[in-house]
């Protein structure tokens, strides 16, 4: 009778961990969405303070994972008052008709040792482009950390139009850097 | 290694003791154009809204600065192993401690202006990159508060520069208008001169 119950349980206790490597929960507290760009030949990071998403990640089946993210574009810290006005503005993100940057992904490759080609759409300012984000995971302390970085054009998403269009002040590669953190 | 003292053959191309070596003429012109232009350029995009262009000035200017530090610095080494020639013994007592006090404000201007510069560059988290290619030492960390400190002390040392340039130059003509002495063509390029070396 006492195995008997104690089979019940364990095949309770089945689907839930099946499920417990499901990385599901973004911790946007403990994640950080940031770039750097380059001025006048001077290299300067800087970061959103708000975004969110959706996520879904069980390292057994990485192929199956799939995330969103959807960053604030208010939220952005060039280090420069100045230029985090400017670029709410409608030559740069036009926040007021697209207050959202957004990445989907489409499809997960894995590349062994961790480390995977997340395909999927990177939409700014309206126009929405393929990109391949490289991640890599790993766990700290039960926390699911994905890291990577990639280079975007920014005149791809006409950010910096008019008198930014010319790549000579505010170059046209901007490097995207994120640690998204997720939880169980 | 001890750079050693200047010897008659160093200042044998000049007149001794009335006229300045060529090479602290060059700076001293040099200069005479680069700060002025420094400061107006510094003036001017303050009032800039923000544009590619204001960053582009805000850029030149930094780099202006960087090159009149060097060139201070330079100038400085220079004179220290070629002292200028001595004022005219004409001149009263408090007359030459005037005409010294104002060339000690004049270097310690020409190196406190480009070091705030410097300083505020690193305090509002914009590091410098010498003409797009050398980048120089950040001195501080960010910190906005200091920033517009350090931004207000370039400001007026800058005013204190303008006015005591003022002064320099009226006090050269009055050498050569009133006092009739060589004090401001000691300063000017030989080219034109019967004393030409």
């Amino acid at each position: 009778m006492r195995t008997l119950l104690a089979a019940a349980a364990l095949a309770a206790a089945m689907p839930l961990a099946a499920h417990a490597a499901d990385y599901t929960q973004l911790q946007t507290a403990r994640s950080k969405v940031g770039f750097s760009f380059t001025q006048m030949g001077v290299t300067l990071d800087g970061h959103f303070e708000r975004f969110d998403g959706e996520l879904r990640f069980d390292p057994a089946a990485p192929e199956s994972a799939r995330a969103v993210v959807e960053v604030e574009l208010a939220s952005i810290r060039t280090g420069m008052p100045d230029a985090d006005a400017e670029v709410a503005g409608r030559s740069w993100f036009n926040i007021g008709e697209f207050p959202r940057a957004r990445f989907e992904s489409s499809s997960v490759k894995a590349l062994g040792g961790e480390r995977f080609e997340v395909s999927g759409a990177l939409t700014i300012k309206g126009r929405s482009l393929p990109v391949v984000v490289p991640a890599s995971f790993a766990v700290r302390d039960g926390v699911g950390v994905f890291e990577g970085e990639f280079v975007i054009r920014r005149g791809d998403f006409a950010v910096g139009e008019g008198a930014w269009a010319h790549f000579d002040v505010v170059a046209n590669e901007v490097r995207v850097r994120y640690q998204i953190s997720a939880t169980q | 290694m001890t750079p050693k003292p200047p010897t008659p053959q160093d200042r044998s191309p000049r007149r001794a003791d009335t006229s300045y070596t060529s090479t602290a003429k060059v700076m001293h012109w040099l200069m005479a154009v680069l700060i002025p232009a420094t400061m107006a350029l510094g003036m001017y995009l303050e009032g800039l809204p923000f544009s590619p262009e204001k960053l582009k000035l805000i850029a030149w200017h930094k780099w202006a600065g960087v090159s009149l530090f060097l060139l201070v610095a330079l100038r400085l080494t220079w004179r220290l192993f070629h002292p200028p020639p001595p004022l005219p013994a004409s001149m009263a007592p408090a007359l030459r401690m005037a005409a010294h006090a104002g060339h000690a404000l004049l270097y310690v201007l020409m190196f406190a202006i480009p070091l705030t510069g410097w300083l505020m560059s690193s305090a509002k988290g914009v590091p410098t990159v010498w003409f797009g290619v050398v980048p120089i030492p950040d001195l501080l960390g960010k910190d906005e508060a200091l920033g517009k400190l350090l931004q207000a002390t370039h400001m007026y040392l800058n005013w204190l520069l303008a006015a005591t340039l003022v002064g320099h130059i009226a006090a050269a003509l009055k050498h050569h208008f009133l006092d009739r002495d060589d004090i401001l063509t000691r300063m000017l390029p030989t080219i034109n001169r019967k004393d030409r070396t």
